[in-house]
């Protein structure tokens, strides 16, 4: 009932009423190019790069004007192309674009629109405006609004996801820029570091302070996994790099989260790799910690726990198992004390 | 939590009571912040201290720690009086309503407000207004309701009020508790407790004995005796009737009330193991160290706070010589006499699956194909609960409790007039084993701290950042003052993440009669200025 007929460069597609011509053309797997608009965030229709012919009359900005049954668009020709071009080289004119010392090589949208439309460097004779370079005073973002096209992710991000509206925009026209709660340094500002606008960032000019390994975007492996903090579970994509070291987190927008992480989430993960792990078995003798073979230290653990329970039956021994660890753990955990130990001395700190 | 994460949309109106949701859930603290900001949600937010959440709050009742009753009660009592109950909810689907209208008809907004301690309580009434004019309205509430020597009563009191106006069963409603810890709730439903089997099967029953013996092939009788909680062995420990200590993935030097005391008992013991990544302060204590997998090193499952089962997968390779946790045990229990053959933790999961019904229909190619999947799951075509108590409760009526409002175990004295409260900050979590080897988190918050009022800050002749001696009849710490408006006059607030300054040097074990839980969330202390 809900569903609208359409065509898109020549293939017929189906959509959903309340749909937005973009919406329905990134769910059928068709590429319109855009920057401003993030499907986590409300429409901005600000860059124009997603703009389409439709009808064959008029264009229009694809993020923001409504599907109709029997639409055609068209989402590419010569002068869609050349239309993006010219505003790709102003955006990219009006920056300071280095992808050598950028954090987003490799995974940058203005980089790879600017590839696939082929526009020319530059010239040198426009201006380059300097704006705020900020890499230190924010323990987890950095900033460099030099790489900045002012799509406005980053102020929605914070302003609809994490509800903390910390970015804006001031000034008007070739002087607009982005602040950071009206001025203040970002590390002075009242981020709680949750992330969400450098996930949306299109560019490099947000970008995550290093946590633990570095590497380029092209050499990274992706795994999801779930948060061991707090009870929301949130799912996480962490990268790792060639040599095996964490280098991120993003919030996989499967999990309850929606995407969305905090500053747990986003940033402690590296205890995991931290030189004070344990990584041999310890045995304490004469009052101090030495290490030991699994073998050596699981025999000591068998032989000492079945003398006590001999001697003082299983209801002398105990097990404080964890909320950290996984379903299987504790069930194991819970079946070793009542059916290899033979008490119910479980416990885990669910009160604490 | 009876409700799911994604119904935050089709709530109405929120009471949010005991949780610092912002800065300990601060996912779901954003998703309920933009309801009531973006789309004009109501909110009711009930904590001792000012936090965020109470910046967006409709009504904000500041109550003294350990009033949680009370003011329970007294929202129900204007509902009633006001008939804005939802009558024909109590009357289908609870019972015992008359017992519980009796005792809530005493906590009168004037009571109420005289044993929390707020001063205006027209603020009483205009809450329980919304909150009853508001429909669905979802309850959310964390350790702020249960770590009291009358936690039990605090979550039977929420779910009283839900049921008074008929909010459990319905889409958007419910009562939530906010699981702390990422896999306490997967924890409690495996059975890691002292009286239940995997999916809260109690031992005491003949028939669950005799399943368990089936399926676990045991050759002697499984004990049918309830066994200890964490804080009665502790005790036991002193008395010397517990003569060794198994503890896996916890820091209870760090986590557990009374440091001294349980320091005390860990040293009596004959014999204690730790199992954990790093050496933690309780490790130092161990007889014998087994370093495990972290997070990111295993597979396996883990059920969030709305009852969801999801994969977790090995990201990065193992540190050095430490051993995946399911197969350490699986080696001990070998040693021991047992057959185990688990291979992977899918093994484990399959066998999960067969004593556990509420899992039964969970798989792990369900989970691998991303599957939504909350328990009660019961069979491989079942779709999962979204939210429990659709049609009826699952005992079939609601019941209801009449709960009379009883003071915490501790009261301020001459000695020790202000009061003390615990919690954790945003950037911090539990005893902090990982966050605090976390850079970016360490660097963020690198010390503990007590929060104070400006009005107590110039009674004891405290500045912002000065070091200040925080003591209880237990124990005495050093840390620095952070003058602000948030907490209560005459409370204090210390988080209990720092070694150095270990809030539960400080805290009381006073244990809920039934559950156990220590009363973490109140107990009386002096503060003195430390010249420096
Ligand atoms: S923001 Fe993108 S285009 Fe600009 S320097 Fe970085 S990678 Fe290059
Ligand atoms: S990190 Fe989060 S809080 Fe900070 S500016 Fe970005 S979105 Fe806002
Ligand atoms: S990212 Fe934050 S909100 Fe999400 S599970 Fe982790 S600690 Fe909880």
């Amino acid at each position: 009932m809900d569903a609208i007929q359409m065509t898109i460069d020549g293939k017929q597609v189906t959509g959903k009423k309340g749909q937005t011509i973009l919406e329905v053309a990134l769910d059928n797997n068709i590429d319109i190019p855009y920057l401003c608009y993030h499907p986590r965030i409300s429409k901005t229709g600000a860059c124009r790069i997603c703009m389409v012919r439709v009808n064959e009359a008029a264009l229009k900005t694809s993020c923001t004007e409504p599907a109709s049954n029997g639409m055609i668009i068209d989402t590419d020709d010569d002068e869609i192309r050349e239309l993006r071009r010219s505003i790709l080289g102003m955006l990219l004119a009006e920056g300071d674009h280095n992808c050598l010392y950028c954090e987003s090589n490799g995974e940058c949208e203005l980089q790879r629109l600017c590839n696939r439309y082929e526009v020319p460097m530059p010239a040198g004779d426009m201006p380059t405006r300097q704006r705020a370079v900020d890499t230190v005073s924010s323990k987890g973002l950095r900033r460099n609004e030099n790489r900045c096209i002012l799509c406005g992710r980053c102020v929605k991000a914070c302003g609809e996801i994490q509800m903390n509206s910390v970015w804006n925009f001031t000034g008007r026209g070739s002087s607009t820029a982005l602040t950071s709660d009206m001025f203040a340094q970002l590390g002075d500002s009242s981020c709680v570091m949750c992330g969400a606008c450098v996930q949306c960032c299109p560019t490099g000019a947000l970008s995550f302070q290093t946590v633990l390994g570095r590497g380029q975007a092209w050499e990274l492996k992706k795994e999801t996994s779930v948060c061991i903090y707090c009870g929301v579970g949130c799912q996480i994509d962490f990268y790792t790099n060639k040599e095996g070291k964490l280098v991120k987190a993003l919030g996989n927008a499967d999990g309850p989260n929606e995407g969305h992480l905090c500053v747990k989430g986003r940033f402690g993960f590296d205890f995991v790799q931290s030189g004070k792990r344990l990584t041999k078995p310890l045995i304490k003798k004469n009052g101090a910690f030495e290490e030991a073979s699994w073998d050596e230290a699981l025999d000591l653990v068998a032989s000492r726990l079945s003398d006590i329970k001999s001697k003082s039956g299983p209801d002398s021994i105990m097990a404080f198992s964890s909320a950290k660890c996984t379903n299987e753990e504790n069930y194991l955990m819970q079946k070793f004390m009542r059916a290899v130990i033979g008490t119910n001395n479980v416990d885990h700190c669910a009160r604490l | 939590m009876t409700n799911s994460i994604r119904e935050i949309p089709v709530s109405e109106a929120y009471l949010i009571i005991g949780s610092n949701t912002t800065e300990n859930h601060p996912v779901i603290g954003s998703m309920i912040k933009r309801e009531v900001i973006r789309n004009n949600k109501k909110l009711v937010v009930v904590d001792p201290r000012r936090i965020e959440m109470a910046k967006y709050a409709d009504v904000y009742l500041q109550i003294k720690p350990g009033t949680n009753v009370a003011i329970l009660n007294g929202l129900a009592h204007v509902a009633l009086k006001e008939n804005l109950y939802d009558r024909e909810y109590v009357e289908s689907r609870c019972e015992a309503f008359e017992e519980y209208r009796k005792v809530v008809e005493k906590y009168t907004p004037e009571h109420v407000a005289s044993i929390c301690g707020i001063d205006d309580p027209s603020l009483i009434v205009k809450a329980a207004r919304i909150l009853a004019g508001a429909k669905p309205m979802a309850l959310y509430y964390c350790m702020g309701i249960t770590q009291f020597k009358s936690g039990v009563n605090g979550v039977k009191s929420c779910a009283n009020l839900q049921m008074l106006l008929g909010n459990i069963g319905v889409m958007g409603g419910g009562v939530n508790p906010l699981r702390g810890q990422n896999n306490v709730q997967g924890a409690c439903d495996m059975g890691a407790l002292n009286a239940v089997y995997p999916a809260y099967q109690p031992i005491g029953t003949e028939d669950n004995k005799n399943k368990f013996m089936n399926a676990w092939k045991v050759g002697f009788e499984l004990s049918m005796k309830p066994g200890l909680t964490i804080v009665e062995s502790l005790n036991a420990a002193i008395a010397g009737d517990l003569k060794a200590l198994y503890v896996f993935g916890e820091n209870p030097v760090m986590s557990d009330p009374n440091q001294h005391h349980v320091i005390e008992a860990l040293e009596k013991l004959d014999f204690l193991v730790v199992q954990d990544i790093v050496l933690t302060e309780t490790a130092q204590y161990a007889d014998v160290v087994l370093p495990g997998f972290a997070f990111l090193e295993k597979e396996g499952t883990v059920s969030n706070t709305e009852r969801r089962v999801q994969m977790m997968h090995r990201v990065v390779a193992p540190a050095g010589d430490s051993r995946d946790d399911w197969l350490i045990l699986t080696q001990l229990a070998n040693r021991m006499g047992a057959s185990w053959d688990y291979t992977c933790p899918k093994d484990i999961f399959e066998e999960i699956r067969t004593v556990t019904p509420s899992y039964a229909g969970i798989t792990y190619e369900r989970l691998e194909n991303n599957e939504l999947l909350q328990w009660p799951c019961p069979n491989e075509s079942h779709p999962g609960t979204q939210f429990l108590h659709r049609e009826k409760f699952s005992r079939g009526l609601g019941l209801m409790t009449a709960i009379e409002y009883t003071p915490p175990a501790e009261d301020v004295d001459p000695e020790y007039p202000v009061i003390l409260t615990t919690g954790r900050v945003l950037e911090h979590f539990h005893t902090g084993t990982m966050s605090r080897n976390s850079r970016i988190l360490d660097e963020t918050v690198p010390e503990g701290f007590v929060e104070m009022n400006p009005n107590d800050a110039s009674n004891y002749n405290v500045c912002d950042g000065d070091l200040v001696a925080v003591s209880t009849r237990r124990g005495s710490i050093r840390v620095k003052a952070r003058v602000t408006g948030r907490p209560k006059p005459n409370v204090v607030f210390v988080p209990f993440h720092f070694a150095e300054a270990a809030a539960n040097k400080l805290t009381i074990d006073a244990l809920d009669p039934t559950c156990k839980i220590p009363e973490f969330k109140v107990c009386a202390c002096k503060i003195e200025r430390v010249a420096m």
